[in-house]
């Protein structure tokens, strides 16, 4: 058995390092499409300042590139250092589309990339064109496979447990892809980079309209990202709303606990605005609810019911008393018992192996446990309430500002009067922090609802880290955050440098900074 | 529908495949990088020899990417035993391949030269780094690696960190160190002129005559040392399912793992490819001839892997506490069917892949110049 402090600490490490690679990914996923945007307006319009556009965006990319690559190494490593018998037991689903993703994906970005930073002057424009497009097709059907293998550890489809391996083993690939969890999960996710792209070019265009410089650099990306930012907005909030859907369907419980939604309320269901989650008592303090709007939400109905966190407790409690009985079959299986009967019936309880599984928290022989112990493991099939509710309305809230941010943006580029609203270019400015908090929160809604599993319903998350000891995962932790730490340092460092000098990083010398030189030099001249 | 039996046969060989195209592709940009600060003596040589590699680093990290993939949808065992068990041994690969990302996109970034010189270091650490571990790793699967399986197939590790690094999976670390850096010397050797060129030619033969004298040792002593290797008991299911638990293990029968050589002699074309490679890598480098080094370490590279392999098959990861536990690629392996699927997609994506690649390269060969790199100084790394 192994101890609750190596799960904790490898969950801690999982996090730590998963939100940090998603600091980088979704602006990769965005302004790889950006970049498109722009040099296909450079090859139509034959514009310089197209492509002075896509080249000093592109810088920015790079750098923030650089470390998205650097943390998603460590992601590839983490599933088999720290999470063994995760891989052992599920690899045969979950290993596919990752490397089929490598296949298919990054082999695609990663090799383009290459030409669209150093192939400038020894491609065609058409060809660097297509390059460019290579890349953002690339890194969004990266994330296409990721979210394939992360919508099934959502809603495993598509595969059965094999009693003579001891693992989950595919059966239908089509289910695997189609799997309505990661179709709109994927487009949700690649959306959401869409925006984070889109108000990152927003806000550092506004720094340089707010600063009067580079005016017509600034205005053109302005105008970009807000159109390209609005029409994403829409996409990540339609398919969100889409999710939520879904989520009523397989996800019961991360939607319920979504909502801190104790009590299976009469159709069609209050949405709760706010309120402070008690999971100790099980009620929400000072709820303030909204008629009908959840039911709505969740069943597209009026007359179907969302089950509240109280009935899911019993139905998981019968189902983890049935899930002992799967166990105790199982071993039998393990032990060389063929009998029909045996086989017969183990099919039939098969599907709460899951549940018994999470009393190996408790006894490592699930079969003995007591009532108390039934009891503590059906009180763990409810993830943090509290965390969630609050994640997700702070992504939420994130989402309807910046979808006001892209309206008046949208506006402006429309009336051609952005560069006399200062306040709008504030809002933009300051409004930077804005995708990652929404980016970062619903990484933490999806995650962190899922548990108390890795693979909904089928693997315990306490049963799938390595057999490693704390000292080891300590260690890790402490190396990995310092690492971190210093990276994020540079790459802040560098970023803010490259953002503030702006286009005359390109050394064209058209630009701001290059003509300021250029005018102190005649000056100086004309001195001596 | 093809038997499972040739599936795993088929998996065997493409993760072979994948090894290989790392080590011939990422291995260059390793090696030239272990190598950049004793053959590039000034700011202008370092960066030409960045340059060469600064357009295919990412593609060619990929290779390893994907191969780590393979491994884990292939042989997921092999992947949950090795990783978590090599815990310590993998995260310093995982820190040394930090320093590469970061260090070609920020090293030029900044004239101060205190920065360009660490992330020399930088590129340096993340070049060496990991061609020694995985030397060092190989090296250990002869061994034996202390671990074990329970009857859930949860895999324990009871050895350490440093019990891997003893006095024979040092050498093979070395072969594979001086493997790389040679392959990456050759490269520098075809891509730069001048200073650069002849000290890269330099530092190949000398990497050549390290790996020879190495990959010559490993070989004795495993023949001549007390090495003893595992093989299979016979009749074994190789169309079976996936448990290790089904096999028997003989331990004392297969001296110096050199079974699979006299049963198939056949096989040896693997260790005599090497040798071969490094001799060619030797007189060859000496004249200046980069094409032919960068051929001589190719084969080197190729001859390497597949003499370890060769050597080891069936088995990929030896138990030495428990060698029933031990992994083979017939029983550590994945289901029929995602191996049906992934390879299709094998068959489908690399050969694209390798057509794509190809033309990156097309387009951006050349030999990269001191004058290059001093017109070109804001756009290039």
């Amino acid at each position: 058995m192994i101890s609750e402090s190596v799960v904790d600490l490898s969950r801690f490490q999982f996090a730590m390092t998963a939100l940090y690679h998603f600091i980088f990914v979704p602006l990769t996923l965005g302004l790889a499409f950006i970049l498109a945007i722009m040099e296909t307006t450079y090859v139509i319009s034959g514009k310089e300042i197209y492509k002075d556009m896509t080249k000093f965006w592109g810088k920015l990319f790079g750098i923030n590139f650089a470390l998205g690559v650097t943390t998603g190494l460590t992601m590839e490593f983490q599933f088999g250092t720290n999470w063994a018998y995760y891989s052992h037991y599920v690899g045969d689903i979950f290993g596919a589309p990752l490397a089929i993703e490598g296949l298919m994906a990054f082999f695609l970005e990663s090799t383009f990339i290459g030409l669209f930073f150093f192939g400038w002057d020894r491609l065609s424009k058409a060809q660097h064109l297509g390059v460019t497009w290579l890349v953002a097709l690339g890194s969004n059907m990266s994330a296409l496979w990721i979210l394939v293998a992360n919508g099934w550890m959502q809603n495993p489809v598509g595969a059965a447990f094999n009693f003579e391996t001891m693992r989950m083993e595919l059966v239908d690939f089509g289910a695997l892809i189609f799997n309505p969890v990661a179709q709109v999960k994927f487009v949700h996710t690649v959306s959401s980079g869409y925006v984070t792209g889109a108000v990152f070019v927003l806000a550092i265009s506004s720094y340089y309209l707010l600063k009067k410089r580079d005016l017509p650099f600034a205005r053109r990306s302005f105008a970009i990202a807000a159109i390209f930012g609005l029409a994403s907005t829409l996409s990540v909030i339609l398919l969100g709303d889409e999710s939520g859907y879904e989520l009523g369907d397989v996800q019961k419980t991360k939607l319920a606990a979504i909502e801190a939604e104790w009590e299976t309320h009469p159709a069609p269901a209050p949405f709760t605005l706010f309120g402070i989650p008690n999971q100790e008592e099980q009620r929400t303090d000072y709820a303030i609810r909204i008629p009908y709007v959840m039911g709505i939400i969740a069943t597209r109905s009026l007359d179907k019911e969302v089950t509240g966190l109280k009935d899911l407790m019993v139905q998981h409690e019968l189902r983890i008393r049935n899930g002992m009985n799967a166990y105790a079959e199982l071993e039998k299986l393990r032990a060389g018992d063929r009998s029909p009967a045996l086989m017969a019936s183990f099919q039939e309880n098969q599907k709460d192996l899951g549940y018994g599984l999470l009393l190996k928290k408790y006894t490592p022989n699930v079969v003995d446990a007591s009532e108390d112990q039934i009891k503590a493991a059906t009180k763990d099939t409810i993830p943090n309430v509290t965390a969630l509710f609050f994640s997700f309305r702070a992504m939420v809230a994130s989402g309807f500002l910046m979808l006001l941010l892209f309206i008046l943006a949208t506006y402006a580029v429309a009336k051609r009067n952005a560069e006399n609203k200062p306040w709008l270019l504030k809002f933009a400015l300051y409004g930077l922090p804005l995708p990652w908090i929404a980016t970062q929160t619903g990484w933490y809604v999806a995650e962190g609802g899922r548990q108390p599993w890795t693979i909904g319903e089928v693997l315990p998350t306490h049963l799938s880290a390595s057999s490693l000891s704390t000292g080891d995962i300590w260690g890790s932790i402490l190396a990995l955050a310092a690492f971190y730490t210093v990276l994020l340092i540079i790459e802040m460092y560098l970023m803010i440098k490259f953002a503030r000098l702006g286009p005359s990083s390109l050394h064209t010398g058209k630009y701001h900074f290059e003509k300021a030189d250029a005018q102190n030099h005649a000056a100086a001249e004309a001195q001596s | 529908m093809i038997e499972y039996e040739l599936l795993k046969i088929i998996w065997w060989v493409l993760v072979g495949v994948l090894l290989i195209g790392f080590a011939l592709t990422d291995g260059f940009d390793m090696g030239s990088m272990a190598i950049m600060p004793f053959v590039g003596k000034n700011d202008d040589e370092r960066r030409a020899a960045i340059n060469t590699i600064a357009p295919h680093w990412d593609g060619n990290q990929v290779w390893f990417i994907t191969a780590g993939g393979a491994l884990f949808a292939a042989w997921p065992m092999v992947y949950a035993t090795a990783f978590s068990g090599m815990y310590w041994a993998l995260l310093l690969v995982l820190f040394a391949l930090f320093l590469r990302p970061v260090g070609f996109d920020y090293r030029s970034k900044l004239e101060n030269k205190k920065w360009r010189t660490s992330w020399d270091w930088g590129l340096a650490v993340g070049g060496a780094v990991p061609a020694l571990v995985f030397g060092v790793a190989f090296g250990n699967m002869f061994l034996g690696v202390p671990f074990t399986l329970d009857e859930t197939v949860r895999s324990t590790y009871t050895g350490s960190f440093f019990a891997l690094l003893n006095p024979f999976a040092i050498v093979c670390g070395l072969v594979s160190l001086s493997m790389l850096c040679a392959h990456g010397g050759a490269w520098l050797m075809l891509r730069t002129d001048g200073d650069l060129h002849a000290r890269s030619a330099k530092a190949t033969q000398l990497m050549g005559v390290i790996f020879l004298v190495c990959f010559l040792g490993a070989g004795a002593w495993l023949y001549f040392g007390s090495i003893e290797g595992y093989s299979l008991a016979q009749p074994f299911d190789t169309n079976g399912v996936a448990n290790p638990f089904t096999k028997e293990v003989i331990t004392n029968a297969n001296h110096g793992w050199m079974n699979n050589y006299s049963t198939y002699p056949i096989t040896m074309i693997a260790p005599v490819m090497a040798i071969l490679g490094s001799l060619i890598v030797i007189a060859s480098a000496a004249k200046a001839k980069a094409g032919l080094s960068f051929l001589g370490t190719s084969f080197m590279v190729i001859g390497a892997i597949l003499t370890a392999g060769f050597a080891l098959f069936p088995f990929l990861m030896p138990s030495s506490i428990n060698p029933v536990a031990s992994l083979t690629m017939w029983d550590a392996v994945s289901s029929k069917n995602t191996l049906t699927v992934m390879t299709v997609a094998a068959c489908i994506f690399v050969p694209i892949i390798l057509c794509y690649t190809t033309w990156c390269y097309y387009k951006m060969w050349g030999v990269i110049t001191n004058k290059h790199v001093q017109e070109n100084s804001h756009s290039l790394y």
